[in-house]
């Protein structure tokens, strides 16, 4: 029976190659994406010097980032569980409608903000909901819902803007946009927060277990007695709770609410999580992978304005790495496993 | 002979048509039961019966160790130790050998923190018991898509048997195996009789139901058409009377009336299971 077993497998195949191949095939995915950075950065450096070799960028990266890097990292448990969310640009808004609301009535901040974070954390409840207990299809319900609460962000605030600088002469300001002795931006620190987070709740907790189950083979994980439901709703639940947090920040940062708060964030935010190798298909994905693919997409921006080209090479240069990286991935990924 | 499971005079009928016909059926402890039948016999009927997908129709009983069983539901069915192994449908293909061991029962503390280190020692364990992994190839970490057909039935059967189940359904463990694959499904199979526990093993193919089952049920079109102890019937009288099975649609020489009027009839006996639809 030994025998058999052994045949047509390659015995031992580790044997005779060192402990990089050992990480390489435990970690593919993390270390592809960090040989990417690195590549990518290298280029930048070749091409403008005196720029990357200055602390100044790296500041700008780490506070401009974060406003979409928050998002991603949560997003990336939606997609392994094989669903998508395209609504959390108006949830970014609609956060700040109801801190808008919350605020001009009790003038307090605390529950303003508090308020931002329980609307976002709604809205994500109610993309969860549509998708699981009527069946529609993620990609579809969540376009819904963008238009939805982007309808509602603009009748509620009548398409007007709110100033932020109340918020300034609170604790909240410097806790969560201040600068770590005058270099290091509070949102990248947050950022890194919630991607420990993120990461423990996934990796480390029976929840991460099943949004893996769930993504990978969502029959087989029903029949084991995984609550695919509340999986998936919980994961969009977190999205919509990031969403509104990171539309707090950025408002903060700018110190104005815009009620098109949100736009342009949508394509960033999704790029960095399969640019970091999480799966369409569901059930693949790190938080490492996407944390550092939105620093990637971050830094492809104001990389290439500083190598001195135009922006409009921005897009052409996003469209290029993703593709690239991306069918890297796959291919490099099938020949490890 | 001590019972694990008994099924008394147990029809089902799905709108006007009958799916099953007074069946009496039942598993013994510790014994592997062959459920042979042709597409349509009510085989998979019967299984869903068992497992409390489906209520039979009033007038049929169904008994656990002696005790009466109402309303079963599926939750209610795993919990009393029996368990399906679907081949499709049982593994998670993208995650680890253990996370799919321990997929939807994941060993945690009260704040549903993952105890891994424990899980992958027990996976480690198992592999090197129950499953007889040799191969320094497979670790707990690697993932279950690189495993042959047969080492991942045997996964969910492993699976199965760890978690206390007092009886394992294996819905065509089989189907679209090759040889050797389907000889280490064999011997997982053989391992539940070795774990002391229960089985019921479908098959269209008889050849592999044969070497491992210790008693053999034949359903034809919604009726227990026969039944006989492995010991009492070589392989070849086994084939025989299967034919005549499928020519009259009883085992017995008595002639029995017809239950349905079903002319095209296949031969319930094949070399190789591959190709052939769920019954």
């Amino acid at each position: 029976m030994s025998q058999i077993q052994e045949a047509g497998r390659p015995l031992s195949p580790t044997a005779g190659r060192g402990r990089f191949s050992a990480y390489l095939r435990a970690y593919p995915l993390q270390i592809g994406i960090v040989f990417v950075a690195l590549f990518i950065w290298v280029l930048f450096l070749i091409g403008s010097p005196q720029t990357f070799l200055a602390g100044n960028i790296y500041v700008a990266f780490m506070s401009s980032t974060p406003y979409f890097a928050l998002i991603a990292i949560p997003l990336t448990l939606v997609v392994i569980t094989g669903e998508i969310d395209l609504s959390f640009p108006s949830v970014m808004a609609f956060g700040m409608t109801v801190f808008d609301l919350v605020f001009t009535t009790t003038h307090s901040v605390a529950l303003g903000f508090i308020g931002c974070i329980l609307g976002g954390i709604f809205a994500g409840l109610i993309n969860g909901l549509i998708v699981t207990k009527f069946g529609i299809p993620s990609l579809v319900a969540t376009i819904g819902t963008q238009f939805f609460w982007r309808g509602a962000v603009m009748v509620l605030t009548n398409g007007q803007g709110m100033g932020m600088t109340d918020v300034q002469n609170t604790i909240i300001y410097p806790v969560l946009v201040g600068k770590i002795g005058g270099v290091i931006p509070m949102q990248f620190v947050w950022t890194i927060i919630i991607g420990v987070i993120v990461w423990f709740f996934l990796n480390r907790h029976r929840f991460g277990a099943h949004v893996y189950l769930t993504g990978d083979n969502i029959e087989s994980a029903r029949l084991m007695g995984v609550n695919v439901d509340r999986t998936k709703i919980l994961a969009f639940a977190a999205v919509g709770a990031a969403a509104a947090f990171s539309g707090f920040v950025v408002s903060e940062d700018v110190l104005f609410f815009w009620p098109t708060l949100g736009d342009g964030y949508l394509l960033n935010t999704l790029a960095s999580v399969f640019l970091g190798g999480t799966s369409v298909f569901g059930g693949m994905g790190t938080i490492f992978g996407t944390f550092v693919a939105s620093y990637i997409i971050g830094a492809i921006q104001g990389g290439i304005v500083a190598a001195g080209l135009t922006g409009y090479w921005t897009y052409v240069i996003y469209g290029l790495i993703i593709v690239v990286s991306v069918a890297l991935q796959t291919v490099v990924g099938r020949r490890l496993r | 002979m001590n019972h694990f499971l008994q099924l008394k005079n147990v029809s089902k009928t799905f709108g006007e048509v009958a799916a099953l016909h007074h069946v009496n059926f039942e598993v013994g402890t510790n014994e592997i039961v062959g459920l042979l039948g042709d597409n349509g016999a009510g085989k998979s009927t019967l299984v869903k019966i068992m497992t409390g997908y489906h209520q039979p129709d009033a007038g049929g009983e169904m008994y656990l160790k002696g005790k009466k069983i109402d309303n079963l539901t599926v939750a209610r069915a795993r919990d009393l130790g029996i368990e399906v192994v679907y081949q499709e449908r049982a593994l998670a293909d993208k995650q680890s050998l253990w996370r799919n061991i321990f997929m939807g029962r994941e060993l945690s503390d009260s704040w549903g923190r993952l105890d891994l280190r424990t899980m992958r020692e027990e996976t480690r364990k198992l592999m090197n018991t129950l499953m007889g992994f040799t191969s320094s190839a497979i670790t707990p970490e690697s993932t279950v898509k690189t495993f042959s057909g047969g080492e991942r039935q045997g996964v969910a059967i492993t699976r199965a048997l760890y978690f206390k189940a007092e009886m394992i359904i294996l819905d065509e463990p089989t189907m679209g195996l090759s040889l050797s694959e389907t000889k280490k499904c064999l011997d997982f199979v053989a391992g539940i009789k070795a774990a002391g526990k229960s089985a019921i093993f479908i098959d269209h193919n008889i050849f592999h139901v044969y070497p491992v089952a210790d008693r053999i049920v034949v359903l034809d079109r919604g009726t227990v058409a026969g039944q006989f102890m492995k010991n009492e019937l070589s392989l070849q009288d086994l084939i025989d009377r299967l034919q005549k099975v499928a020519q009259t649609g009883h085992l017995d020489t008595k002639p029995k009336r017809r239950l349905t009027a079903r002319v095209a009839v296949r031969v319930p006996v094949k070399a190789t299971a591959k190709g052939r639809r769920k019954g």
